[in-house]
């Protein structure tokens, strides 16, 4: 199986970089949470429900979607600030990426560690640019609404293709597919990468964190 | 086409269209409310949550939508479609985009109704919630108010895009195969926004009649009516309410199994679909409707207090223009006696021994004084405070009267903890003369304007006598100083 990949562009300005980034991968992690299985006998199981939210953003004329659920959005909020912020350090032209990648975990034997397996990455590339004026940063605000509109139209015609999702798990290997640990939703697994570019282009030496949501590798 | 759908699963595909349709009536028309929605998530399953997402049900949304679909459902031709327009003060209107739910002859075979179609149309109703927010028609919704209103309108049939103007566009919002056909569903929107002063809807007056407020029952009502995209309580709150819950009662579907299927799905193509079967019993469950928990009071769709309280004035000064002229008898009692909050009718124990005490209203009476109670019977359906916070059963908490209500209304004034007029001297007299004082004798207008005049006239007069005193004038601020 092949792991599907998207790639979405934007430029930003630097304040915005928070507010786009959540946006889109509110949109995405929308799409791919689910209610929390419950398990029951006889091998059923029934989901929980999703509620949603509308988020305005303050630097962008732009709403978004995301699930109702604080603890997710404090995770990906934790993921896009460290982004922003290496973005900021590095001294680069403000130009990196950061990745959502879908995993399902496969159960190795003994000594070798479970196998993550991507099935669904989504890499957001951002390239950050500095306004003179008020003037320019009033236009900015909208056109980078509207490409966040066209990057949620690019996402929502991706996720109906309808291409492959992990089968829905027994409840030993829930864990395997989903993550649980959150209380209100359950999202598919997933980690979130970013790698800044410095102004060659080229992915600048190791700065690759992992914000890993499995459980520990032997 | 259909020999291979087992009548169970014709069944259940069938209630899963029918639903996902008012579920996306709901989505698109809550969308263009001009305030931003928010619901909650819920680890337990209630079973009225169909396609295990917190989607609102607005009742009245919901009987146009049932009245436009007239218990059809979106079929090949047929396409249930919602208009979005925007009505200005002056009367102008304009189109702005309309969704449509088509399907097409386009079958997947071997997909599994009860668990892939579901899944699948619940992942439709993220995207038409995600790009419900993207198309131009939301921000104008958000700044709705005083100078336009946007307004919904349901029809089955033939999608009509004429109205858009030139150069509209569409977009998909994405697609669902069915074993008796693939399910579309999409959004054409206009991009010309430039308002055409031609009062665009009297072309269409034979065919539909505009509504505002659509309260009002017309003599041409049909099932091609406007209505306002905003949100009041509704006047048959109690019958819609039923409704809805009716509707939710017909649970959806919340079960799943994984237990080994009995036919494989199409390889390839749904490589992760998973393997389910559903379980007979839980078929059974939902012809029969049994709802695992009462959708009632626990359902959880509240509006965190900060959106709601904002939203509060944009939509009391929205509906404020919507004249209710309802027939409706709920509705009518605002128009004739409102009690203040906490009245409560006098019981058959207040008795008048007590006249001299204060607060003699609170002592035991012998007598029952319900026939000297004027019409006290409080408005039984308040508008709530959002829509957000009217729940199904808002009704009951309606009954405290505590509401404003949108339009004045002439009330005999009640004032909390009083009691009958039966005391020479009760607070509701004291309120009546403290809140209408006699007018100041120097305040009133006539003695005014008079002295003004005298006044004028007499200050030469008066200034040259001040200029004869002004050495004792002088003195007098130096004994100050």
């Amino acid at each position: 199986m092949n792991c599907r990949s998207e790639v979405l562009e934007v430029s930003l300005e630097g304040r915005q970089v928070d507010e786009a980034l959540l946006a889109l991968l509110h949109t995405i992690l929308l799409h791919r949470s689910t209610g929390k299985f419950h398990y029951k006998k006889e091998g059923t199981y029934s989901i929980g429900t999703v509620g949603t939210q509308d988020i305005d953003c303050d630097f962008i004329d732009f709403t978004f979607v995301r699930v109702s659920s604080d603890e997710l959005d404090r995770v990906i909020r934790k993921a896009v600030a460290e982004f922003k912020d290496a973005l900021g350090n590095s001294g680069s032209d403000g130009m990196g990426q950061i990745s959502l990648e879908f995993y399902q975990k496969k159960k190795s034997r003994w000594p070798f560690s479970d196998e993550c397996i991507p099935w669904e990455v989504w890499t957001i590339k951002v390239n950050v640019v500095n306004l003179a004026n008020e003037q320019e940063r009033q236009i900015c605000r909208e056109k980078v609404g509207e490409k966040l509109g066209e990057k949620v139209i690019n996402i929502v015609e991706v996720i109906n293709r309808h291409e492959y999702l992990p089968k829905m798990p027994t409840q030993s290997e829930v864990d395997n597919v989903f993550d649980t640990s959150l209380k209100d939703v359950q999202p598919y697994l997933y980690k979130i990468t970013y790698q800044i570019t410095d102004s060659l282009g080229t992915s600048v030496s190791t700065t690759m964190r992992r914000l890993i949501k499995d459980t520990l590798a032997l | 086409m259909d020999s291979d759908l087992s009548p169970q699963d014709r069944k259940d595909l069938d209630k899963f269209i029918k639903f996902f349709a008012l579920k996306t009536v709901q989505v698109i028309v809550q969308a263009r409310l001009g305030e931003k929605i928010c619901t909650r998530s819920s680890s337990s399953p209630t079973g009225s949550d169909w396609f295990t997402l917190a989607i609102k049900d607005i009742p009245e949304v919901t009987h146009e939508a049932k009245k436009a679909l007239a218990g059809q459902l979106p079929s090949i031709g047929r396409s249930m479609c919602v208009e979005i327009s925007l009505k200005t003060s002056e009367g102008d209107s304009m189109e702005l985009e309309t969704w449509c739910l088509e399907m097409n002859e386009k079958c997947e075979k071997d997909i599994k109704v009860s668990y892939t179609v579901y899944t699948r149309l619940s992942l439709l109703l993220k995207s038409l919630l995600a790009i419900t927010r993207v198309t131009p028609a939301y921000k104008l919704s958000r700044k709705q108010g005083h100078d336009y209103v946007i307004l919904y309108r349901i029809y089955f049939g033939d999608v009509q895009l004429s109205g858009l103007g030139e150069g509209f566009q569409t977009v998909r919002v994405g697609i669902v195969g069915t074993p008796i056909g693939t399910l579309t569903l999409s959004c054409a929107y206009r991009t010309n926004l430039a308002l055409m002063s031609s009062r665009r809807f009297e072309r269409t007056g034979p065919i539909m009649g505009i509504i505002i407020d659509h309260f009002v029952e017309r003599p041409l009502s049909n099932t091609a009516l406007l209505h306002p995209c905003n949100y009041r309580a509704p006047v048959e709150e109690e019958g819609g309410a039923y409704a809805g819950v009716e509707d939710s009662q017909e649970v959806c579907t919340t079960s799943f199994s994984t237990s080994p299927p009995s036919q494989m799905a199409v390889p390839g193509k749904e490589g992760g679909v998973p393997q389910v079967l559903l379980q007979p019993s839980h078929g059974t469950q939902a012809d029969h409707g049994r709802a695992p928990s009462c959708p009632t009071a626990d359902m959880p769709h509240q509006a965190p207090p900060s959106s709601c309280s904002s939203g509060d004035a944009d939509v009391l000064s929205r509906s404020s223009e919507l004249k209710s002229a309802s027939p409706s008898d709920v509705l009518e009692t605002t128009f004739t006696r409102k009690v203040g909050a906490f009245v409560n009718k006098p019981t058959t124990q207040v008795t008048t021994a007590s006249l001299d005490l204060p607060f003699a209203a609170f002592a035991p009476k012998a007598y029952d004084l319900e026939e000297n109670d004027p019409m006290v019977h409080p408005p039984a359906s308040p508008t709530p405070s959002s829509p957000l916070q009217g729940s199904l059963h808002s009704q009951s908490s309606s009954q405290s009267g505590g509401q404003a209500q949108d339009d004045f209304v002439m009330v005999d004034f009640k004032p909390a903890f009083s009691k009958d007029d039966l005391l020479p001297m009760d607070l509701g007299t004291f309120y009546r003369e403290f809140q209408n004082p006699p007018q100041l004798a120097s305040l009133s207008i006539d003695i005014s304007a008079q002295s003004m005049a005298e006044d004028l006239d007499s200050l030469p007069e008066k200034l040259a006598i001040y200029e004869k005193n002004i050495d004792e004038f002088d003195a007098f601020v130096d004994t100050l100083q």
